[in-house]
């Protein structure tokens, strides 16, 4: 059956309202204009590359980024993964509560967690840090890699585990060679939605960092107070051109293996 | 060695599952159940005046001054504008994940799944900042309505008291807009979960038993998918509540939830009062969640 003209059109310009104006700010990098957005712009230029490549408030905010991402990752693999190991071998421990546990942190609003964490570093005068920033963003990291491990455990057969123990392998060699590969894609997947949603994340950090500046509290210094405002728009664009291809790589791996059911 | 604390491990389950268990548990607990405690210590110590010191004295004073007529306002805007956001994204989620999971080919469907992604994952300020561009007095909405001939349109709305403002980048028309942008994947991803999991038999048996097709979506498909769309809006809805980037944005001085608790925090160091203010959108989400866990929404997340 054919899909009614109507639904193909809301369906389509709701898939165009996505990403319209992605087009519209990676045009805007080019824009000459200074002060203003007007539409259409009065020229077009590669000089504010040079600008913003030249800044290095912007590497510092884009190299703390990728450190806090890439450490907040790690945590939440190793915590994560064992989390749902846990889960799924047993199935009378209290295991929806550990579900919304680890679920909370992106359930309720940032904000709280940004100002719970804060008022634990005035209370307890926890200096600032780049390992407060990293303990803000792995607790909402957690749940993705929690997710698509379960998800893989799930679908993975028992048999595979037992016919290893029976072979006489121990359950670290168990782990090493049959669990691991079986769960590396997901495992893959849940660390990029978990980099991806640190590499993002400004309302928590907002609260946990001192004078730091990750990349999206630049952004947002400069959303508000512009230094200079073309900047920004190079910003935006860098910043969609590296986190999409690494996004497009990965859905690339993951549906290849997770497609066969 | 290894094999024999292997052997230990297997013997004992319940050693395996502490093991492995504890190391996630005692970092939630430290790190985010602690501070949430601590939150709610914070919420009834007070602010002395003079010192600007916070006094560790059990009180319910900030508690009160959250029913005082200006606190109370940022709470029901906040809600109202979360409301507002969640219905329109289920709106305008609901048919793209119909049609891509009811009609779209493999090939489609693959695309249409990276293609309600990738704007998730890139970045959320920058889709913000984009609609900045997008809504500003001299931008490209203002341009389009001035080519159609329609600029009087817009003024008109603008004008509107509640919603509008000098531009659209200035209102709260404005502000549903992006934060209807911004959350509408986190709504088109689990309504599609959910509709991928109504068994196709189910549609078929009801169409056997003869029912229209537009029946047959009243009464399967729409309550079977319910539990989507209650899923996604917990995601909705708690961002919008929480949210402090978009009002600060594109707002003009009236208050969001986020925004006051950034502020008592930040300029007055008002951390009791902050706390006292996050309790609200805590309360509300997690009866939020028990309601959605009775659907069984959760399991659609």
């Amino acid at each position: 059956m054919k899909a009614s003209l109507g639904l193909k059109a809301a369906a389509f310009a709701a898939l165009a309202f996505l990403h319209v104006p992605l087009l519209i700010v990676l045009f805007y990098a080019f824009n000459v204009e200074e002060a203003a957005f007007t539409f259409p712009p009065p020229g077009l230029t590669l000089n504010w590359f040079a600008v913003t490549l030249q800044r290095p408030d912007f590497w510092r905010a884009l190299g703390l980024s990728l450190q806090v991402a890439a450490v907040a990752t790690a945590i939440a693999l190793v915590l994560g993964t064992l989390a749902a190991a846990a889960v799924h071998r047993t199935r009378f421990f209290g295991r929806e509560t550990i579900s919304l546990l680890l679920l909370l942190p992106i359930a309720l609003p940032g904000i709280v967690t940004g100002i719970a964490l804060r008022s634990s570093i005035g209370l307890f005068e926890i200096p600032f840090s780049f390992w407060t920033i990293v303990i803000g963003h792995a607790t909402f990291c957690v749940v993705t890699v929690y997710n698509n491990a379960l998800a893989r455990f799930r679908r993975m057969s028992k048999s595979l585990v037992e016919a290893s123990m029976d072979l006489g392998a121990n359950s670290f060699q168990t782990f090493r060679y049959v669990l691991l590969p079986e769960l590396a894609t997901a495992l893959l997947a849940g660390a990029m939605l978990a980099f991806a949603l640190s590499f993002d994340e400004v309302i928590v950090t907002t609260f946990t960092a001192g004078q730091q500046q990750t990349l999206p509290i630049w952004m947002f210094a400069q959303l508000t107070r512009p230094r200079q405002r073309p900047v920004t728009n190079v910003a935006a664009f860098i910043v969609i051109a590296i986190t999409t291809l690494p996004i497009y790589l990965a859905y690339r791996w993951t549906s290849r293996t997770t497609d066969v059911h | 060695m290894l094999t024999s604390l292997s052997t230990t491990i297997y013997r004992r389950p319940w050693l395996a599952l502490l093991l492995l268990l504890a190391p996630p548990l005692a970092y939630m607990l430290v790190f985010y159940i602690a501070p949430l405690g601590v939150l709610l210590l914070n919420s009834l110590w007070r602010l002395d005046d003079f010192t600007g010191q916070v006094v560790r004295e059990f009180t319910f004073q900030n508690y009160l001054a959250l029913l005082q007529p200006a606190n109370l306002e940022i709470f029901l805007r906040t809600a109202l504008m979360a409301t507002a956001v969640t219905i329109a994204c289920a709106i305008i989620a609901f048919p793209l994940a119909y049609y891509v999971v009811r009609y779209a080919s493999p090939r489609w469907k693959g695309f249409f799944y990276l293609a309600v992604l990738l704007p998730l994952w890139s970045s959320y300020l920058i889709r913000v900042y984009a609609w900045k561009l997008i809504l500003a007095k001299e931008g490209i909405i203002t341009w389009f309505f001035e080519q159609l001939g329609l600029s009087g349109l817009l003024e008109a709305v603008l004008s509107i008291p509640a919603i509008g403002g000098p531009s659209l980048s200035f209102s709260s028309l404005g502000m549903f807009f992006v934060f209807v942008y911004v959350w509408l994947p986190y709504m088109i991803l689990p309504v599609q979960a959910a509709l991928e999991r109504v068994p196709r038999s189910l549609l078929e048996a009801s169409g056997d038993l003869g029912a229209k097709p537009s029946t047959t979506f009243r009464y399967v498909t729409l309550p079977l998918a319910m539990p989507g769309v209650i899923a996604g809006s917990i995601f909705t809805f708690s961002l919008t509540l929480g949210d402090f980037i978009v009002p600060t944005v594109l707002g003009n001085s009236s208050f969001f939830i986020g925004q006051a608790v950034l502020s008592f925090q930040g300029s007055s160091g008002n951390i009791p009062l902050a706390a006292a203010f996050t309790i609200v959108p805590v309360i509300v989400m997690i009866v939020y969640l028990l309601i959605a866990k009775r659907t069984g929404a959760l399991e659609a997340l």
